[in-house]
């Protein structure tokens, strides 16, 4: 029911999200103007399936993150694995700025891994009676991979780059800028064939061992699609915060932790939540455009708050 | 069988286990007692294989303990640690399911169902089913983690303080339960006990521990003696027989 509801909000919000923008298009004009179809299938097409993909994906790779780290307040963007991808990207672009773009992908890929692998140690070294910590050392440690990745950028006058991926939005998606994003849609679908691993591994080592689980190949596992879907985020449409926290907390909220049912739900949401903080902020100053990070950030707190003081239906 | 020979354990320069020797015997319950801190848990982690052992061999039937596949062992042992304080947030039903883990790998058969129910209606817990754990009370989530284990139909069960905070009646109704698994399907149950008095009336087989090593090992009428109780928990209880039954005073 829920679910239906929800697949039901996305179709509506696509549709939507089709016909607005600064060049006027009604749904009328398809049928009889070659301009419109145009307009629908090299911008507003493409920038629907992107803001839905990445909705959907970086959903998808905060549970996992939250199940990897056992702890709900971490998320891939604000915990290294963001900056990583950012960094590597940069290092790149600065070292080896000729090479195909897959593999510039694949090396940020492992800049990304590699961070947010230090950061799973880092996490195992905190003290567990203490929750709030991780995602604290987690923004400090963010917080310092992304000022050096700020730092190098100044060096080498690359400050621009630098900001189209630390600050997420779609305006400039278009055909053939953003075919990128299928392959961390590709990623996403197949983590859920790992759903059931997943959910054992966020009950812990201990569960994890005596269902029979190779807890350290399924923390692999993950890392490196958190990574994937980030690194090929950030490059194509830059850093999106929130969106791999809030949802999953609401998801999880609503309807537990068992990820074979509820993880298509949080990718569903993920993908709704954003498309409509992006079409909100393509209205709220049209035609100018407010960047999707800051919108999600307010609806993303509005609802998250809501559901905090909404009465409990089944306690 | 259960056989652990020479198995010691050290964290740091502190020794938790000392050379110990053990054999526990196919079918039955038998219970681990000792003081806090005498290592009974350790001996649980090790023969479950929760920690790589340092020292010694631990053989479960055919099965060596470390060099066995893990999966294969999974379907062989179950153990339930201490109870932790965070429950995960999944609804009884999903929880017992996920004992099904090691058979289905993910994909659930009708039989993986058929036995997630008479899991269920073993434990009592077919009306709670629906329910999500973090809305239970203490009693009822520890029975259906219990429940759980016992779907991953196993030989053996290894239970550390599963009677850890529950009321007298749950204690009881799950002691039972587990004196019937044992007698009606040959399930093998070690069980770590805090409370002689359960030990004394449920177990076929008591090992005594202390300070990382095993002071006595026999039937509960051979073990609980005011003899041993004062070498292992170093107090000195009144020790009664009444209808052939050992009950202790507290």
């Amino acid at each position: 029911m829920i679910c239906l509801a929800l697949v039901l909000t996305l179709v509506l919000l696509c549709i939507t999200s089709l016909f607005v923008g600064v060049a006027d298009l009604s749904p009328a004009a398809i049928l009889s103007d070659p301009a419109a179809l145009d307009l629908i299938w090299t911008s507003r097409g493409p920038r629907t399936v992107a803001v839905v993909i990445t909705g959907g994906a970086l959903a998808v790779s905060g549970t996992i993150m939250q199940m990897i780290v056992r702890n709900r307040f971490v998320e891939p963007m604000t915990a290294g694995t963001g900056q990583g991808a950012a960094l590597g990207i940069l290092l790149v672009t600065l070292f080896t700025p000729s090479l195909p773009i897959l593999m510039k992908m694949a090396l940020a890929t492992t800049v990304a891994l590699a961070t947010s692998t230090v950061f799973l140690f880092i996490v195992n070294r905190l003290p567990p009676t203490q929750p709030m910590l991780v995602p604290l050392v987690g923004l400090i440690y963010g917080g310092i991979i992304g000022a050096g990745v700020l730092f190098v950028a100044y060096q080498a006058d690359l400050l621009q780059y630098i900001d189209i991926w630390m600050n997420g939005e779609f305006s400039g998606v278009l055909q053939g800028r953003y075919e990128l994003l299928w392959i961390a849609a590709g990623v996403a679908a197949l983590s859920y064939l790992a759903a059931d691993q997943f959910a054992i591994i966020g009950m812990g080592r201990t569960a994890s061992v005596n269902l029979g689980l190779n807890y350290t190949q399924v923390v692999v596992v993950g890392l490196l699609s958190i990574s994937v879907v980030t690194a090929l985020t950030v490059v194509t449409v830059g850093m999106i915060p929130f969106v791999g926290l809030v949802v999953p907390n609401i998801v999880s909220r609503l309807s537990g932790d068992n990820l074979r049912a509820t993880l298509p739900m949080t990718a569903v949401s993920g993908a709704a939540l954003v498309l409509a903080s992006d079409i909100v902020g393509r209205l709220i100053r049209y035609p100018f455009e407010i960047a999707v990070g800051s919108v999600f950030g307010v609806l993303g707190a509005a609802v998250f708050l809501w559901l905090l003081y909404a009465p409990r239906r089944h306690a | 069988m259960i056989e652990i020979s020479g198995v010691s354990y050290r964290i740091g320069g502190a020794r938790i286990l000392d050379g110990i020797n053990l054999t526990l015997p196919k079918g039955g319950i038998s219970a681990l007692i000792g003081p806090n801190g005498a290592g009974k848990s350790t001996l649980l982690s090790l023969i479950a294989r929760l920690m790589p052992h340092q020292t010694g061999t631990i053989t479960v039937d055919n099965l060596v303990v470390g060099a066995c596949p893990n999966n294969t062992f999974a379907r062989k042992l179950a153990i339930l640690p201490q109870a932790s304080d965070a429950a995960p947030l999944l609804s009884v039903r999903e929880l017992v399911g996920f004992g099904r883990y090691p058979y289905h790998k993910g994909r659930p058969s009708a039989e993986d169902h058929a036995k997630v129910e008479r899991a269920l209606a073993t434990f009592g817990l077919t009306d709670l089913a629906a329910r999500r754990l973090d809305t239970l009370s203490g009693g009822q989530r520890q029975r259906a983690q219990v429940a759980m284990t016992y779907a991953q139909d196993t030989d053996y069960i290894l239970l550390d303080e599963p009677l850890n905070n529950l009321d007298i009646a749950a204690s009881r109704s799950l002691m039972r339960v587990l004196r019937d698994l044992a007698a009606s399907q040959g399930r093998t149950i070690v069980i770590v006990l805090h409370d002689i008095n359960y030990a004394a009336a449920y177990a076929d087989l008591i090992v005594a521990m202390k300070g990382g090593r095993i002071v006595a090992t026999g039937t509960p009428d051979d073990i609980v003696t005011e003899a041993v109780v004062r070498e292992v928990f170093e107090t000195d209880p009144k020790i009664h027989r009444i209808d052939g039954k050992v009950i202790i005073e507290v």
